[in-house]
């Protein structure tokens, strides 16, 4: 059964609290990785790991360089669920 | 042209005996041991049941991102620096100007440990991508170096046990040399994991006084069985004068020089000679400018080993003469337990209160004096100290035979 946004945007959200420390009301669709939310390139591999994990999805490395915001990932997983 | 002075302005520590200086400082007074058995998960089979572990864990004092981020020796880094360079009254500086210079003798061991386990347990792709920024002995001064922007120079002296005695001088060198105007600088150990023990245990360097760990550390004591491994770690603030005295700061004491040699003797034991050690003190005498006269305290490296602390004693004899039984000298590993890398700096830290407050610590745990320690060791309570100008010593020395000595002295316009 595929996924539905909202459950991964959640999921997404838990993840990136534990890995940067920020306020969970700031992880949106909009908002950039880097930019926005204090996840470093280091800290990207992290988030990536923990959402492979919990998704059940593979994400290969070539799609985690094109994704910029938290849209980015969550429509990926939403697509490959 | 005289050479540029260096004074000390700010300190910070995370010990045994507390998680910031005044407490530690408090601690140490009364005579304090950081010592206490170790949860039983933590040692399996190493016969060693004890250390002196942090009184504060960083997890209450910081971010839990930054816990996740940083090695436990590169948290107690952040830890004492921040308190360091608030201490010194967070100063505005030029950050080209801005040095950082704090060491480790092991570096992130509990990091490798522990990512080692992952990797065997579940594989390389769970392995954390901050491990190696977390393992690495120069990361430590390389975060604190990010926190503060420092963008002078960040370096990391490795010689084992007088790594973070080496730190200082190394900043102090470099406000000589003029590469900077201002250096955060210290030391930090955190290799309390049963690995580390066990290495040390089967050199038969660590006291097993299982039954009573805060009598474990007992340098000078004709019973002394070995060290007790510390974690922890300290900072001081390097300035130059002429850019302490520019801004208004506060001045601790002048850091007036240094000494350092080699054995060129053996790995880890204490060449019985002395000579490195000796003429590491007479090296430091001649840099500092210091007259003999005004040396009134020595805080030894006197780690509770029985052939580390009488060699030491007998080299300090050899290079002060006479003079040494003038020079009240304290062991405070008798109460923070030995920090490795962390121990020249904790003792430093030591040295430049004790000349602010004209007290030397005590040494605690000497039952019966080792005939042999023909020292005056201040015991079981505090010792005034002089007024008048004055000098004090702190020597450290590391595995691999690395003596460093450095001299700091009351501040004399």
């Amino acid at each position: 059964m595929a996924l539905t946004q909202d459950v991964v945007l959640a999921g997404i959200r838990d993840i990136v609290v534990e890995v940067a420390g920020i306020d969970g009301a700031q992880v949106a669709m909009d908002k950039k990785f880097a930019d926005d939310l204090e996840v470093d390139s280091l800290s990207m591999v992290e988030v990536i790991v923990a959402a492979e994990e919990k998704f059940s999805v593979k994400i290969p490395d070539d799609e985690v360089t094109k994704m910029t915001t938290v849209a980015d990932a969550v429509n990926f997983i939403v697509a490959n669920s | 042209m005289s050479r540029t002075r260096v004074v000390v302005t700010g300190l910070g520590a995370t010990t045994p005996l507390g998680g910031d200086v005044p407490s530690t400082w408090e601690a140490l007074l009364a005579g304090k041991s950081g010592a206490r058995l170790l949860p039983e998960e933590m040692i399996t089979s190493v016969n060693v049941k004890f250390a002196a572990m942090i009184a504060v864990e960083p997890v209450e004092v910081m971010k839990p991102v930054e816990i996740r981020r940083l090695d436990r020796s590169e948290q107690f880094a952040m830890i004492a620096a921040r308190e360091a360079w608030a201490d010194a009254g967070s100063p505005e500086v030029d950050h080209e100007r801005l040095g950082v210079v704090i060491a480790s003798g092991i570096g992130g061991v509990t990091t490798m440990l522990e990512q080692y386990d992952i990797l065997r347990d579940k594989g390389a792709r769970l392995v954390s991508p901050h491990t190696v920024p977390m393992l690495m002995p120069n990361g430590p001064a390389a975060n604190v170096g990010l926190e503060f922007k420092a963008q002078a120079g960040v370096h990391t002296p490795v010689s084992a046990c007088a790594s973070g005695a080496e730190a200082i001088g190394y900043a102090m060198e470099m406000i000589r040399l003029g590469r900077a105007d201002i250096v955060i600088a210290g030391g930090v150990e955190a290799a309390v994991h049963e690995l580390p023990m066990a290495g040390f245990a089967a050199m038969k360097a660590l006291s097993t006084r299982n039954d009573d760990p805060t009598k474990a550390s007992r340098p000078y004591d004709k019973d002394r069985d070995g060290f007790v491994l510390g974690e922890g770690g300290g900072v001081v603030i390097l300035e130059s004068l002429e850019h302490a005295q520019a801004r208004g700061a506060t001045i601790y004491c002048e850091l007036a020089g240094q000494g350092l040699t080699s054995d060129g003797y053996h790995i880890a034991a204490p060449d019985p000679s002395g000579s490195g050690v000796t003429r590491a003190v007479k090296f430091a005498l001649r840099d500092s400018g210091v007259d003999l006269s005004e040396v009134v305290h020595l805080n030894a490296h006197a780690t509770s080993t029985p052939a580390g602390d009488v060699a030491e004693a007998n080299a300090l004899t050899a290079a002060l003469g006479e003079h040494m039984s003038h020079v009240a000298v304290s062991a405070t590993k008798s109460m923070t337990g030995h920090l490795l890398g962390g121990a020249g700096a904790i003792e430093s830290v030591f040295v430049v209160l004790a000349i602010k407050h004209r007290l030397a610590p005590p040494t605690i745990n000497i039952e019966n004096l080792d005939q042999a320690v023909k020292v005056d060791v201040v015991r079981d309570v505090p010792r005034p100290l002089p007024s008048g100008p004055i000098a004090a010593i702190n020597d450290s020395f590391g595995f691999g035979g690395h003596n460093v000595v450095l001299i700091f002295k009351s501040f004399e316009a």
